[in-house]
């Protein structure tokens, strides 16, 4: 009785195969809905910042070299694939593809810096009258990060400070 | 010669320590997930185990808080001597959405050396199994950082006074730079 069981048994496992899949060997792409990494193309980004003013893990920074160069830079590490940015876009520019596989081991190849060309008006080199110090906090996308520190920094409050995180480490680590 | 053979044996089986410094438990459920026999990571010898001495690894999960720094530090530290740390998840790799919280000191990073980041919200399970393939050398990382430059600095200065007639043309003379 136990011996016909236990070839019972047998004969369900060899019925089921072999469920394993066989990964890194074989790709197996993502679902349609899945999203992945954000491409941001700069050929059609107009440099308005709406997406780094919606990101909610502040990882995409602006920060203006001249009047028309503005640095875009996508940090890559701390991003929760939410697809504001993408929703944000007026332009379309961001979308979420469909690549989950980016570990690395090194965190900067996460990053994506765009170098946008703002053009101006050749007159008056902006067209539009410069924002008082309360309505630069309220106007969104007017930013002067700091890049080196990945710091999300308003031009109203100015200050860029060498290691704004938490330095008491030492004590917490006795 | 026995060197040689114990690295042959043993040289691929990794034995992972799993440790989550204030995660969401998003993290360990796709870890948990890669461990199950649909996606087998025992294929590759990796075994999930309970202490941090027994472990060549350490998958981290969760941001370093202020919480749980001193105690991450010490099991890095109890691992034994050929160790890697694995950063899962967003939280691990770079802080987190709430990265700059009083609680939160940041990535892992900031308390132990980080060697693989897997950066996802959570990671799919295949991703995770990608991090350990890249780290076995199975397969090659994909993930290059993109520049682009729409224009050079410094940027040519042009101004009606810079306007000079050559033969039947009206052109900018030279362009100075700025």
């Amino acid at each position: 009785m136990s011996l016909l069981s236990k070839i019972e048994e047998t004969l369900l496992c060899l019925k089921a195969g072999r469920a394993t899949l066989p990964y890194p060997a074989q790709p197996k792409p993502a679902p349609e809905t899945f999203r992945g990494r954000p491409i941001f193309d700069a050929y059609k980004c107009i440099g308005c910042a709406g997406c780094a003013n919606n990101c909610p893990a502040r990882e995409i920074l602006i920060f203006d070299v001249s009047q028309e160069i503005r640095v875009l830079q996508y940090l890559g590490r701390r991003c929760t694939y939410c697809g504001r940015c993408v929703e944000v876009c007026p332009e379309k520019a961001i979308t979420m593809s469909l690549d989950s596989e980016s570990a690395t081991d090194r965190v900067g190849d996460l990053g994506q810096r765009l170098e946008l060309f703002m053009s101006t008006c050749q007159r008056c080199g902006r067209c539009f009258k410069l924002p008082s110090a309360l309505e630069e906090l309220k106007m969104k996308g007017y930013r002067f990060d700091d890049l080196r520190n990945e710091r999300w920094i308003f031009r109203s409050q100015g200050r860029l400070e060498g290691d704004p995180v938490v330095d008491d480490l030492e004590i917490e680590l006795d | 010669m026995l060197k040689t053979l114990c690295q042959r044996m043993f040289g691929r089986s990794l034995w992972v320590y799993h440790a989550n410094s204030g995660g969401c438990n998003g993290c360990d459920i796709e870890v948990l997930n890669a461990l199950t026999p649909y996606y087998d990571v025992e294929r590759f010898g990796i075994k999930l185990v309970g202490s941090p001495r027994h472990a060549d690894v350490m998958l981290c999960q969760g941001p370093a808080m202020r919480s749980t720094a001193q105690a991450l530090k010490r099991a890095y530290d109890a691992m034994p001597v050929p160790k890697l740390v694995f950063a899962v998840g967003s939280c691990a790799c770079g802080g987190g959405i709430w990265f700059d919280s009083y609680a939160v000191i940041g990535p892992v990073e900031k308390i132990i050396p980080v060697s693989y980041y897997v950066p996802g919200c959570p990671p799919r399970p295949e991703a995770i199994i990608y991090g350990v393939a890249v780290a076995l050398g199975l397969v090659d990382k994909k993930v290059v950082p993109v520049e682009f430059k729409g224009m050079e600095l410094p940027i040519p200065n042009y101004h009606p006074d810079k306007l000079r007639g050559r033969d039947e043309l009206v052109v900018y003379e030279k362009a100075e730079k700025i």
